[in-house]
């Protein structure tokens, strides 16, 4: 494959995001990071919930 | 592998059909959130009537994770719906029909929150609830949506067990088990969603006879279907006191909703007698309005007992 076609290959595949779709990803990925977040601090809270004052007693 | 170069207008086609343009809103509105919100709605009250405690974390979680399982299944319902759903005025505007989402997407968002919720609720409160909820989406998407929805006059009635579950998954949060009283909370959404949903078939027939959805005004006519709706009516209104026959609701409840049941006869009724044109939609629209009003009016009263501490089974316990 000489070095033209090759560049021209990454001309077809390359994804060419439009501004409108870029925004929308941004949005989506922010939505995602929330979320993971809010799950992370759930989970957190609810292990404290859960062991509650017995979080000290462990056996060594 | 074609070498062809693509123009900007059909790479933003391939876009649209290969994804990507869905905004975080349009992801959002898959979840159905008007549905949702009746559904937390009656999983709250279910879980302040069960007796016993619940911390407010893991009451707050069982609710999370009822919402998110009933959005998922709202998706994948899209999803699977995406042809239908394009035809009818009701849901044209529907992220799928619309093309902001494709399928692929919404079936595997769908499909991510599914599984997600059920093992959240599995892990974070206790497995009864979490099969409950693994059921209930099931029944939704494989026995309602799948399986029933285009075949049978009698979809929404079996189908609608689906939307009453919540309550008896929210009791189930609080206990790790399910016994008769949260059964007569199904019963009564069960027994809510026929005259419920073919008031609504009465006035839209027309969007389902386009689709192929059987739906019984479509199937076995207006008038049947006017006489279906006071049967279940009948059947309905009984039933919504027997929380208090069984003694997990006060007399505060019982009068109330004797007053409110004989308000759904009185629209049952006035469907019954009406007759097909437009005296019959209005009747059928003013039963379809007020049936939505009637179950949030009859869980909130269980639930205002039980925070009013005038409940049989004693006062909302959060510890």
């Amino acid at each position: 494959m000489t070095e033209q076609d090759e560049s021209k290959r990454h001309e077809i595949l390359a994804p060419v995001w439009t501004e409108e779709q870029l925004k929308r990803r941004r949005q989506r990925n922010l939505a995602i990071a929330w979320t993971l977040g809010a799950l992370m601090v759930l989970f957190f809270v609810v292990t404290i919930v859960k062991l509650g004052g017995n979080v000290a007693n462990r056996t060594f | 592998m074609s070498n062809r170069a693509i123009s900007k207008e059909e790479f933003d086609a391939r876009a649209m059909s290969d994804g990507g343009m869905g905004s975080a809103r349009d992801f959002f509105e898959l979840l159905k959130p008007r549905v949702m919100s009746l559904v937390i709605f009656t999983a709250l009250v279910g879980l302040a009537v069960a007796p016993g405690g619940i911390h407010p974390v893991i009451a707050f979680t069982a609710l999370l994770c009822i919402a998110v399982g009933a959005g998922a299944s709202g998706a994948l319902n899209m999803w699977y719906d995406a042809d239908i759903d394009a035809k009818m005025a009701r849901t044209a505007d529907r992220p799928i029909p619309r093309g902001r989402v494709t399928p692929g997407e919404a079936a595997a968002f769908g499909s991510i929150l599914s599984v997600f919720s059920v093992m959240t609720m599995g892990v974070l409160v206790n497995w009864v609830a979490a099969s409950l909820l693994a059921f209930t989406i099931f029944f939704y998407l494989v026995v309602y949506t799948m399986w029933l929805k285009r075949r049978t006059p009698q979809n929404i009635v079996i189908g609608g067990a689906a939307g009453a579950f919540p309550p008896m998954i929210g009791w189930a949060a609080v206990t790790g088990s399910v016994s008769i009283e949260p059964i007569v909370l199904f019963l009564i959404i069960f027994m809510w969603t026929p005259p419920h949903f073919w008031a609504l078939a009465l006035y839209r027939r027309g969007d389902y006879e386009k689709v192929g959805v059987p739906m019984l005004p479509v199937v076995a006519g207006e008038a049947e279907t006017r006489r279906q709706i006071l049967i279940y009516s009948l059947l309905l209104v009984p039933l919504t006191l027997l929380p208090a026959a069984l003694g997990f609701a006060g007399w505060l409840y019982a009068v109330a909703t004797a007053v409110l049941g004989a308000g759904f006869l009185w629209f049952a009724i006035g469907v019954w007698r009406s007759r097909a044109g437009a005296a019959q939609d209005m009747a059928a629209k003013r039963l379809f309005a007020y049936s939505i009003l009637y179950l949030f009016l009859v869980f909130s009263l269980l639930l205002a007992e039980k925070m009013l501490g005038v409940a049989p089974m004693g006062p909302l316990s959060l510890s």
